[in-house]
Protein backbone atom coordinates (compact mmCIF):
# COMPACT_ATOMS: atom_id res chain seq x y z
CA UNK A 1 0.00 0.00 0.00
CA UNK A 2 2.78 2.36 0.94
CA UNK A 3 4.70 1.42 -2.15
CA UNK A 4 1.68 2.11 -4.34
CA UNK A 5 1.17 5.44 -2.65
CA UNK A 6 4.82 6.27 -2.99
CA UNK A 7 4.78 5.35 -6.64
CA UNK A 8 1.76 7.54 -7.15
CA UNK A 9 3.84 10.37 -5.84
CA UNK A 10 6.35 9.84 -8.60
CA UNK A 11 5.65 12.29 -11.37
CA UNK A 12 5.67 10.13 -14.52
CA UNK A 13 3.53 7.48 -12.84
CA UNK A 14 1.04 10.06 -11.71
CA UNK A 15 1.00 11.64 -15.13
CA UNK A 16 0.36 8.34 -16.83
CA UNK A 17 -2.39 7.20 -14.48
CA UNK A 18 -4.14 10.55 -14.38
CA UNK A 19 -4.05 10.59 -18.16
CA UNK A 20 -5.84 7.24 -18.25
CA UNK A 21 -8.46 8.23 -15.73
CA UNK A 22 -9.25 11.69 -17.05
CA UNK A 23 -11.48 10.85 -20.05
CA UNK A 24 -13.61 8.58 -17.87
CA UNK A 25 -13.88 11.07 -15.06
CA UNK A 26 -14.75 13.76 -17.55
CA UNK A 27 -17.47 11.67 -19.13
CA UNK A 28 -19.05 10.73 -15.81
CA UNK A 29 -18.87 14.36 -14.72
CA UNK A 30 -20.66 15.46 -17.87
CA UNK A 31 -23.38 12.85 -17.37
CA UNK A 32 -23.84 13.90 -13.75
CA UNK A 33 -24.20 17.53 -14.76
CA UNK A 34 -26.74 16.61 -17.41
CA UNK A 35 -28.72 14.47 -14.97
CA UNK A 36 -28.49 17.10 -12.27
CA UNK A 37 -29.59 19.90 -14.56
CA UNK A 38 -32.51 17.92 -15.89
CA UNK A 39 -33.72 16.80 -12.49
CA UNK A 40 -33.18 20.24 -11.01
CA UNK A 41 -34.81 22.25 -13.75
CA UNK A 42 -37.52 19.88 -14.90
CA UNK A 43 -38.11 17.00 -12.54
CA UNK A 44 -38.15 18.81 -9.20
CA UNK A 45 -41.51 20.45 -8.44
CA UNK A 46 -41.71 24.20 -7.98
CA UNK A 47 -41.37 25.44 -4.44
CA UNK A 48 -44.52 26.45 -2.54
CA UNK A 49 -43.15 29.83 -1.52
CA UNK A 50 -40.40 30.66 -3.96
CA UNK A 51 -41.84 29.24 -7.16
CA UNK A 52 -39.23 28.35 -9.74
CA UNK A 53 -36.62 30.77 -8.46
CA UNK A 54 -35.47 28.25 -5.87
CA UNK A 55 -33.94 26.21 -8.70
CA UNK A 56 -30.90 28.42 -8.42
CA UNK A 57 -29.90 26.40 -5.35
CA UNK A 58 -28.85 23.58 -7.66
CA UNK A 59 -25.94 25.74 -8.73
CA UNK A 60 -25.54 27.87 -5.63
CA UNK A 61 -25.43 25.27 -2.87
CA UNK A 62 -23.04 22.80 -4.53
CA UNK A 63 -20.77 25.70 -5.45
CA UNK A 64 -20.79 26.92 -1.85
CA UNK A 65 -20.14 23.43 -0.50
CA UNK A 66 -17.27 22.98 -2.94
CA UNK A 67 -15.77 26.39 -2.14
CA UNK A 68 -15.36 25.21 1.44
CA UNK A 69 -14.41 21.65 0.56
CA UNK A 70 -11.66 22.76 -1.81
CA UNK A 71 -10.27 25.08 0.83
CA UNK A 72 -10.02 22.22 3.31
CA UNK A 73 -8.38 19.98 0.69
CA UNK A 74 -5.98 22.79 -0.13
CA UNK A 75 -4.99 23.28 3.51
CA UNK A 76 -4.66 19.55 4.21
CA UNK A 77 -2.61 18.79 1.09
CA UNK A 78 -0.49 21.80 1.97
CA UNK A 79 0.16 20.37 5.40
CA UNK A 80 1.03 16.98 3.92
CA UNK A 81 3.21 18.66 1.34
CA UNK A 82 5.39 20.58 3.75
CA UNK A 83 5.47 18.14 6.65
CA UNK A 84 6.40 15.08 4.60
CA UNK A 85 7.91 16.92 1.65
CA UNK A 86 5.52 15.41 -0.87
CA UNK A 87 5.86 17.60 -3.92
CA UNK A 88 2.67 16.34 -5.52
CA UNK A 89 0.70 17.46 -2.47
CA UNK A 90 2.30 20.89 -2.71
CA UNK A 91 1.35 21.15 -6.36
CA UNK A 92 -2.18 19.95 -5.62
CA UNK A 93 -2.50 22.70 -3.02
CA UNK A 94 -1.35 25.46 -5.35
CA UNK A 95 -3.48 24.14 -8.19
CA UNK A 96 -6.60 23.97 -6.03
CA UNK A 97 -6.61 27.64 -5.14
CA UNK A 98 -7.88 29.06 -8.46
CA UNK A 99 -10.54 26.35 -8.65
CA UNK A 100 -11.78 27.11 -5.15
CA UNK A 101 -11.78 30.77 -6.06
CA UNK A 102 -14.02 30.10 -9.07
CA UNK A 103 -16.44 28.12 -6.92
CA UNK A 104 -16.55 30.90 -4.35
CA UNK A 105 -17.27 33.50 -7.03
CA UNK A 106 -19.99 31.23 -8.35
CA UNK A 107 -21.53 30.78 -4.91
CA UNK A 108 -21.54 34.52 -4.24
CA UNK A 109 -22.95 35.53 -7.62
CA UNK A 110 -25.68 32.88 -7.73
CA UNK A 111 -26.45 33.56 -4.09
CA UNK A 112 -26.86 37.23 -4.83
CA UNK A 113 -29.12 36.54 -7.81
CA UNK A 114 -31.18 34.12 -5.74
CA UNK A 115 -31.34 36.59 -2.89
CA UNK A 116 -33.03 39.24 -4.96
CA UNK A 117 -36.38 37.53 -5.46
CA UNK A 118 -36.16 35.79 -2.09
CA UNK A 119 -35.13 38.61 0.25
CA UNK A 120 -35.61 41.59 -2.01
CA UNK A 121 -31.96 42.54 -1.86
CA UNK A 122 -28.82 41.77 -3.89
CA UNK A 123 -26.59 41.85 -0.83
CA UNK A 124 -27.15 41.76 2.89
CA UNK A 125 -24.24 42.98 5.00
CA UNK A 126 -25.52 41.46 8.21
CA UNK A 127 -25.90 37.91 6.95
CA UNK A 128 -23.28 35.71 8.57
CA UNK A 129 -23.06 33.03 5.90
CA UNK A 130 -22.84 35.54 3.11
CA UNK A 131 -20.11 37.51 4.84
CA UNK A 132 -18.18 34.36 5.62
CA UNK A 133 -18.35 33.29 1.99
CA UNK A 134 -17.06 36.71 0.98
CA UNK A 135 -14.27 36.21 3.52
CA UNK A 136 -13.45 32.91 1.87
CA UNK A 137 -13.13 34.76 -1.41
CA UNK A 138 -10.51 37.06 0.06
CA UNK A 139 -8.70 34.13 1.65
CA UNK A 140 -8.41 32.55 -1.78
CA UNK A 141 -7.22 35.82 -3.29
CA UNK A 142 -4.62 36.05 -0.52
CA UNK A 143 -3.44 32.50 -1.16
CA UNK A 144 -3.20 33.02 -4.91
CA UNK A 145 -1.49 36.38 -4.40
CA UNK A 146 1.08 34.92 -2.02
CA UNK A 147 1.84 32.00 -4.32
CA UNK A 148 2.53 34.45 -7.13
CA UNK A 149 4.52 36.88 -4.98
CA UNK A 150 7.08 34.33 -3.79
CA UNK A 151 9.28 33.21 -6.61
CA UNK A 152 10.94 30.15 -5.12
CA UNK A 153 8.49 27.26 -5.52
CA UNK A 154 9.49 25.49 -2.35
CA UNK A 155 9.21 28.63 -0.26
CA UNK A 156 5.93 29.51 -1.92
CA UNK A 157 4.52 26.11 -1.00
CA UNK A 158 5.57 26.54 2.62
CA UNK A 159 4.10 30.02 2.84
CA UNK A 160 0.83 29.10 1.19
CA UNK A 161 0.48 26.01 3.37
CA UNK A 162 0.90 28.11 6.51
CA UNK A 163 -1.54 30.72 5.26
CA UNK A 164 -4.24 28.25 4.28
CA UNK A 165 -3.95 26.38 7.55
CA UNK A 166 -4.37 29.64 9.44
CA UNK A 167 -7.36 30.58 7.29
CA UNK A 168 -8.86 27.16 7.96
CA UNK A 169 -10.27 28.57 11.18
CA UNK A 170 -12.67 30.51 8.97
CA UNK A 171 -14.38 27.33 7.82
CA UNK A 172 -16.03 26.31 11.09
CA UNK A 173 -16.98 29.93 11.63
CA UNK A 174 -18.89 29.79 8.35
CA UNK A 175 -20.55 26.56 9.30
CA UNK A 176 -21.64 27.49 12.79
CA UNK A 177 -22.24 31.20 12.27
CA UNK A 178 -25.82 30.40 11.35
CA UNK A 179 -26.27 29.07 14.85
CA UNK A 180 -24.29 31.77 16.64
CA UNK A 181 -25.75 34.88 15.08
CA UNK A 182 -29.40 35.49 14.15
CA UNK A 183 -29.51 36.57 10.58
CA UNK A 184 -31.43 36.35 7.34
CA UNK A 185 -30.08 33.14 5.90
CA UNK A 186 -32.42 30.17 6.25
CA UNK A 187 -31.46 27.40 8.61
CA UNK A 188 -29.09 24.75 7.29
CA UNK A 189 -31.13 22.64 4.91
CA UNK A 190 -28.85 19.65 5.05
CA UNK A 191 -27.47 18.18 8.23
CA UNK A 192 -26.08 14.71 8.57
CA UNK A 193 -28.26 13.70 11.46
CA UNK A 194 -31.59 15.32 10.74
CA UNK A 195 -33.97 14.20 8.08
CA UNK A 196 -33.85 16.76 5.30
CA UNK A 197 -36.51 19.35 5.72
CA UNK A 198 -37.27 19.37 2.01
CA UNK A 199 -38.99 17.07 -0.43
CA UNK A 200 -36.91 14.16 -1.79
CA UNK A 201 -37.71 15.19 -5.35
CA UNK A 202 -36.13 18.54 -4.60
CA UNK A 203 -33.27 17.07 -2.62
CA UNK A 204 -32.03 14.47 -5.07
CA UNK A 205 -30.96 16.90 -7.82
CA UNK A 206 -28.94 18.67 -5.14
CA UNK A 207 -27.03 15.48 -4.38
CA UNK A 208 -26.44 14.78 -8.05
CA UNK A 209 -25.15 18.30 -8.64
CA UNK A 210 -22.96 18.06 -5.53
CA UNK A 211 -21.37 14.92 -6.96
CA UNK A 212 -21.02 16.56 -10.37
CA UNK A 213 -19.23 19.52 -8.83
CA UNK A 214 -16.91 17.26 -6.84
CA UNK A 215 -15.94 15.37 -9.93
CA UNK A 216 -15.50 18.62 -11.81
CA UNK A 217 -13.04 19.74 -9.16
CA UNK A 218 -11.09 16.48 -9.45
CA UNK A 219 -10.95 16.77 -13.24
CA UNK A 220 -9.74 20.36 -13.26
CA UNK A 221 -7.31 19.64 -10.42
CA UNK A 222 -5.79 16.76 -12.37
CA UNK A 223 -5.49 18.93 -15.47
CA UNK A 224 -3.75 21.71 -13.56
CA UNK A 225 -1.48 19.34 -11.66
CA UNK A 226 -0.40 17.65 -14.87
CA UNK A 227 0.45 20.99 -16.42
CA UNK A 228 2.50 22.00 -13.40
CA UNK A 229 4.33 18.67 -13.40
CA UNK A 230 5.16 18.92 -17.09
CA UNK A 231 6.57 22.37 -16.62
CA UNK A 232 8.55 21.69 -13.46
CA UNK A 233 10.13 18.54 -14.87
CA UNK A 234 10.54 19.85 -18.39
CA UNK A 235 14.20 18.89 -18.41
CA UNK A 236 13.63 15.28 -17.47
CA UNK A 237 13.55 12.33 -19.82
CA UNK A 238 9.97 11.32 -19.22
CA UNK A 239 8.70 14.76 -20.21
CA UNK A 240 10.90 14.71 -23.26
CA UNK A 241 9.35 11.43 -24.30
CA UNK A 242 5.86 12.83 -23.96
CA UNK A 243 6.48 16.10 -25.75
CA UNK A 244 8.47 14.62 -28.57
CA UNK A 245 5.99 11.87 -29.02
CA UNK A 246 8.00 8.80 -28.19
CA UNK A 247 5.52 7.81 -25.46
CA UNK A 248 1.77 7.46 -25.58
CA UNK A 249 0.77 9.82 -22.77
CA UNK B 1 -44.26 24.06 -27.65
CA UNK B 2 -46.18 25.84 -24.94
CA UNK B 3 -44.75 23.37 -22.44
CA UNK B 4 -41.26 24.41 -23.44
CA UNK B 5 -42.10 28.08 -23.27
CA UNK B 6 -43.54 27.60 -19.81
CA UNK B 7 -40.34 25.84 -18.82
CA UNK B 8 -38.27 28.77 -20.09
CA UNK B 9 -40.42 31.22 -18.22
CA UNK B 10 -39.61 29.60 -14.86
CA UNK B 11 -42.80 30.83 -13.26
CA UNK B 12 -41.92 34.44 -13.91
CA UNK B 13 -38.42 34.21 -12.51
CA UNK B 14 -36.80 33.61 -15.89
CA UNK B 15 -34.41 36.54 -15.56
CA UNK B 16 -33.01 35.36 -12.26
CA UNK B 17 -32.85 31.66 -12.95
CA UNK B 18 -31.33 31.86 -16.40
CA UNK B 19 -28.80 34.54 -15.57
CA UNK B 20 -27.70 32.48 -12.57
CA UNK B 21 -27.33 29.36 -14.70
CA UNK B 22 -25.78 31.33 -17.52
CA UNK B 23 -23.09 32.88 -15.33
CA UNK B 24 -22.47 29.48 -13.73
CA UNK B 25 -21.96 27.92 -17.13
CA UNK B 26 -19.53 30.64 -18.14
CA UNK B 27 -17.51 30.37 -14.93
CA UNK B 28 -17.36 26.57 -15.08
CA UNK B 29 -16.40 26.51 -18.73
CA UNK B 30 -13.64 29.05 -18.19
CA UNK B 31 -12.37 27.06 -15.20
CA UNK B 32 -12.23 23.98 -17.39
CA UNK B 33 -10.78 25.64 -20.47
CA UNK B 34 -7.92 27.47 -18.80
CA UNK B 35 -5.86 24.39 -17.95
CA UNK B 36 -6.65 22.82 -21.32
CA UNK B 37 -5.33 25.85 -23.16
CA UNK B 38 -2.40 26.08 -20.80
CA UNK B 39 -1.53 22.49 -21.59
CA UNK B 40 -1.24 23.29 -25.27
CA UNK B 41 0.86 26.32 -24.51
CA UNK B 42 3.20 24.43 -22.19
CA UNK B 43 3.73 21.63 -24.65
CA UNK B 44 4.63 24.12 -27.34
CA UNK B 45 7.07 25.91 -25.13
CA UNK B 46 8.79 22.76 -23.93
CA UNK B 47 8.96 21.49 -27.47
CA UNK B 48 10.61 24.68 -28.64
CA UNK B 49 12.99 24.60 -25.70
CA UNK B 50 14.00 21.01 -26.39
CA UNK B 51 14.59 21.79 -30.04
CA UNK B 52 16.79 24.73 -29.21
CA UNK B 53 18.85 22.60 -26.89
CA UNK B 54 19.34 19.91 -29.46
CA UNK B 55 20.68 22.32 -32.07
CA UNK C 1 13.19 32.99 29.47
CA UNK C 2 16.20 35.24 29.36
CA UNK C 3 16.11 35.87 25.63
CA UNK C 4 12.35 36.35 25.88
CA UNK C 5 12.66 39.26 28.28
CA UNK C 6 15.65 40.60 26.41
CA UNK C 7 13.67 40.88 23.20
CA UNK C 8 10.70 42.34 25.03
CA UNK C 9 12.80 44.99 26.72
CA UNK C 10 14.73 45.77 23.55
CA UNK C 11 11.60 46.31 21.48
CA UNK C 12 10.06 48.54 24.13
CA UNK C 13 13.26 50.57 24.44
CA UNK C 14 13.45 50.99 20.68
CA UNK C 15 9.84 52.10 20.64
CA UNK C 16 10.47 54.75 23.24
CA UNK C 17 13.55 55.95 21.42
CA UNK C 18 11.74 56.21 18.11
CA UNK C 19 8.60 57.74 19.48
CA UNK C 20 7.63 59.14 16.10
CA UNK C 21 7.01 55.67 14.75
CA UNK C 22 4.78 55.00 17.72
CA UNK C 23 2.73 58.11 17.17
CA UNK C 24 1.83 57.43 13.57
CA UNK C 25 -0.55 54.50 14.08
CA UNK C 26 -2.07 56.24 17.11
CA UNK C 27 -2.68 59.42 15.13
CA UNK C 28 -4.11 57.33 12.35
CA UNK C 29 -6.49 55.66 14.78
CA UNK C 30 -7.80 58.94 16.15
CA UNK C 31 -7.95 60.49 12.71
CA UNK C 32 -10.10 57.72 11.24
CA UNK C 33 -12.67 58.05 13.98
CA UNK C 34 -12.80 61.82 13.68
CA UNK C 35 -13.06 61.63 9.90
CA UNK C 36 -15.95 59.20 10.18
CA UNK C 37 -17.86 61.67 12.28
CA UNK C 38 -17.12 64.57 9.96
CA UNK C 39 -18.01 62.57 6.90
CA UNK C 40 -21.18 61.07 8.19
CA UNK C 41 -23.19 63.77 9.97
CA UNK C 42 -25.45 61.04 11.22
CA UNK C 43 -28.16 61.36 13.83
CA UNK C 44 -26.99 60.47 17.35
CA UNK C 45 -29.07 57.29 17.52
CA UNK C 46 -27.52 56.05 14.28
CA UNK C 47 -24.04 57.01 15.40
CA UNK C 48 -24.39 54.96 18.56
CA UNK C 49 -25.10 51.77 16.59
CA UNK C 50 -22.15 52.50 14.32
CA UNK C 51 -19.75 53.55 17.07
CA UNK C 52 -18.33 50.11 18.00
CA UNK C 53 -17.70 49.24 14.37
CA UNK C 54 -16.05 52.60 13.69
CA UNK C 55 -13.72 52.28 16.64
CA UNK C 56 -12.87 48.73 15.74
CA UNK C 57 -12.27 49.45 12.07
CA UNK C 58 -9.93 52.23 13.11
CA UNK C 59 -8.19 49.77 15.43
CA UNK C 60 -7.79 47.26 12.60
CA UNK C 61 -6.37 49.77 10.17
CA UNK C 62 -3.93 51.27 12.63
CA UNK C 63 -2.81 47.77 13.62
CA UNK C 64 -2.17 47.09 9.95
CA UNK C 65 -0.13 50.24 9.69
CA UNK C 66 2.01 49.36 12.69
CA UNK C 67 2.55 45.71 11.81
CA UNK C 68 5.04 46.41 9.10
CA UNK C 69 7.63 47.44 11.66
CA UNK C 70 7.39 44.18 13.55
CA UNK C 71 10.10 42.24 11.83
CA UNK C 72 11.41 44.50 9.13
CA UNK C 73 14.17 46.24 11.06
CA UNK C 74 15.18 42.92 12.57
CA UNK C 75 15.45 41.44 9.12
CA UNK C 76 17.61 44.24 7.91
CA UNK C 77 20.14 44.13 10.70
CA UNK C 78 20.33 40.36 10.87
CA UNK C 79 18.73 40.08 14.28
CA UNK C 80 16.01 37.92 12.77
CA UNK C 81 18.45 35.22 11.75
CA UNK C 82 19.91 35.29 15.22
CA UNK C 83 16.43 34.74 16.60
CA UNK C 84 15.89 31.72 14.43
CA UNK C 85 19.16 29.93 15.02
CA UNK C 86 19.25 30.63 18.75
CA UNK C 87 18.79 27.78 21.19
CA UNK C 88 15.52 29.26 22.40
CA UNK C 89 12.43 28.09 20.51
CA UNK C 90 11.66 30.67 17.86
CA UNK C 91 7.96 30.65 18.73
CA UNK C 92 8.77 31.90 22.21
CA UNK C 93 10.74 34.77 20.76
CA UNK C 94 7.90 35.57 18.37
CA UNK C 95 5.55 35.65 21.35
CA UNK C 96 7.85 38.24 22.90
CA UNK C 97 7.60 40.32 19.76
CA UNK C 98 3.82 39.99 19.71
CA UNK C 99 3.55 41.15 23.30
CA UNK C 100 5.93 44.02 22.64
CA UNK C 101 3.91 45.02 19.59
CA UNK C 102 0.70 44.96 21.59
CA UNK C 103 2.13 47.07 24.40
CA UNK C 104 3.33 49.59 21.84
CA UNK C 105 0.19 49.78 19.73
CA UNK C 106 -2.78 47.75 20.99
CA UNK C 107 -2.59 48.94 24.58
CA UNK C 108 -2.73 52.57 23.52
CA UNK C 109 -5.72 51.86 21.28
CA UNK C 110 -7.43 50.03 24.15
CA UNK C 111 -7.03 53.03 26.40
CA UNK C 112 -7.90 55.74 23.89
CA UNK C 113 -10.61 53.89 21.99
CA UNK C 114 -13.28 53.97 24.71
CA UNK C 115 -12.85 57.74 25.09
CA UNK C 116 -13.48 58.14 21.37
CA UNK C 117 -16.38 55.75 21.70
CA UNK C 118 -17.98 58.02 24.24
CA UNK C 119 -17.37 60.93 21.90
CA UNK C 120 -19.38 59.00 19.32
CA UNK C 121 -22.23 58.78 21.78
CA UNK C 122 -21.84 55.46 23.52
CA UNK C 123 -23.17 55.26 27.05
CA UNK C 124 -20.70 54.80 29.89
CA UNK C 125 -21.68 51.16 30.37
CA UNK C 126 -21.45 50.38 26.67
CA UNK C 127 -18.03 52.01 26.67
CA UNK C 128 -16.93 49.64 29.41
CA UNK C 129 -17.91 46.74 27.16
CA UNK C 130 -16.06 48.39 24.27
CA UNK C 131 -13.00 48.65 26.47
CA UNK C 132 -13.22 44.95 27.26
CA UNK C 133 -13.52 43.99 23.61
CA UNK C 134 -10.50 46.13 22.79
CA UNK C 135 -8.53 44.66 25.67
CA UNK C 136 -9.26 41.13 24.50
CA UNK C 137 -9.29 41.82 20.79
CA UNK C 138 -6.23 43.96 20.11
CA UNK C 139 -3.78 41.26 21.23
CA UNK C 140 -5.51 38.98 18.73
CA UNK C 141 -4.69 41.52 16.03
CA UNK C 142 -1.03 41.55 17.04
CA UNK C 143 -0.94 37.76 17.07
CA UNK C 144 -2.65 37.23 13.72
CA UNK C 145 -0.72 40.13 12.25
CA UNK C 146 2.59 38.56 13.22
CA UNK C 147 1.78 35.62 10.93
CA UNK C 148 1.13 37.91 7.99
CA UNK C 149 4.30 39.90 8.63
CA UNK C 150 6.35 36.72 8.99
CA UNK C 151 5.06 35.49 5.63
CA UNK C 152 5.81 38.72 3.77
CA UNK C 153 8.87 40.17 5.47
CA UNK C 154 11.16 38.87 2.73
CA UNK C 155 9.12 40.25 -0.15
CA UNK C 156 9.82 43.48 -1.95
CA UNK C 157 6.29 44.87 -1.91
CA UNK C 158 5.50 43.10 1.33
CA UNK C 159 3.26 45.84 2.69
CA UNK C 160 0.64 45.57 -0.02
CA UNK C 161 0.17 41.85 0.18
CA UNK C 162 0.35 42.01 3.97
CA UNK C 163 -2.95 43.90 4.05
CA UNK C 164 -4.48 41.40 1.64
CA UNK C 165 -3.44 38.46 3.78
CA UNK C 166 -4.19 39.85 7.20
CA UNK C 167 -7.49 41.71 6.75
CA UNK C 168 -9.59 38.59 6.00
CA UNK C 169 -8.19 37.05 9.15
CA UNK C 170 -8.97 40.22 11.12
CA UNK C 171 -12.60 40.35 10.06
CA UNK C 172 -13.95 37.70 12.47
CA UNK C 173 -12.45 39.74 15.33
CA UNK C 174 -14.15 42.86 13.98
CA UNK C 175 -17.48 41.09 13.66
CA UNK C 176 -17.51 39.52 17.09
CA UNK C 177 -16.12 42.56 18.88
CA UNK C 178 -18.61 45.05 17.42
CA UNK C 179 -21.35 42.44 17.81
CA UNK C 180 -20.56 42.24 21.51
CA UNK C 181 -21.05 45.94 22.07
CA UNK C 182 -24.16 46.09 19.91
CA UNK C 183 -25.61 43.11 21.72
CA UNK C 184 -25.06 44.89 25.00
CA UNK C 185 -26.67 48.08 23.74
CA UNK C 186 -29.59 45.99 22.50
CA UNK C 187 -30.11 44.72 26.03
CA UNK C 188 -29.07 41.11 25.57
CA UNK C 189 -26.42 39.11 27.38
CA UNK C 190 -22.93 39.49 25.97
CA UNK C 191 -21.77 36.12 27.28
CA UNK C 192 -21.83 34.40 23.89
CA UNK C 193 -19.89 36.81 21.66
CA UNK C 194 -17.56 37.71 24.52
CA UNK C 195 -16.63 34.10 25.16
CA UNK C 196 -15.99 33.66 21.45
CA UNK C 197 -13.62 36.63 21.58
CA UNK C 198 -11.81 35.12 24.55
CA UNK C 199 -11.60 31.80 22.74
CA UNK C 200 -10.14 33.58 19.71
CA UNK C 201 -7.58 35.24 21.95
CA UNK C 202 -6.44 31.99 23.53
CA UNK C 203 -6.43 30.28 20.18
CA UNK C 204 -4.46 32.96 18.39
CA UNK C 205 -1.92 33.49 21.16
CA UNK C 206 -1.14 29.80 21.34
CA UNK C 207 -1.00 29.11 17.60
CA UNK C 208 0.22 32.33 16.03
CA UNK C 209 3.78 32.25 17.42
CA UNK C 210 4.14 28.73 16.11
CA UNK C 211 2.82 29.59 12.64
CA UNK C 212 4.76 32.83 12.50
CA UNK C 213 8.05 31.17 13.39
CA UNK C 214 7.50 28.57 10.66
CA UNK C 215 6.84 31.42 8.25
CA UNK C 216 9.93 33.31 9.46
CA UNK C 217 12.10 30.29 8.85
CA UNK C 218 10.78 30.22 5.31
CA UNK C 219 11.22 33.94 4.75
CA UNK C 220 14.75 34.10 6.04
CA UNK C 221 16.09 30.93 4.44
Amino acid sequence: MYIWFHKLGSAPTFYKWSGLWLPWLGAICFILFAAGLYSGLVYAPADYQQGDSFRIIYMHVPAAWMSMFVYVVMAVSGAIGIIWHVKLAQIAMISSAPIGFSFTVLALVTGSIWGRPMWGTWWEWGDARLMSEALLLFLYIGVIGLSIAIEDKRKAAQAVAILSLVGLINIPIIHYSVVWLNTLHQGPTVSKFDTPSIDMRMFMPLLIMALAFKLFYVVVLLLRTRNELLWRERRSQWVKNIIQGTSND
Amino acid sequence: MTEFLRFLEMGGYAGYVWSAYGISAVVLIITLLLPLLENKYIRKRIDRMLEEEQD
Amino acid sequence: MNVFTTILKRDLLLAIRYRAELLNPMLFFILIIILFQLGMRAKPEVLITLAPAIVWIAALLSALLSLDHMFRSDMEDGALEQMIISTQPTSLLVLAKIIAHWIITGLAVTLVGPLLGMMLGLSFDATKILFLTLLIGTPILSAIGSIGVALTVGLRRGGVILSLLVLPLFVPVLIFASQTVNTYVGGYSVAAPMSILIALLIFSLSLAPWAASAALRMSVS
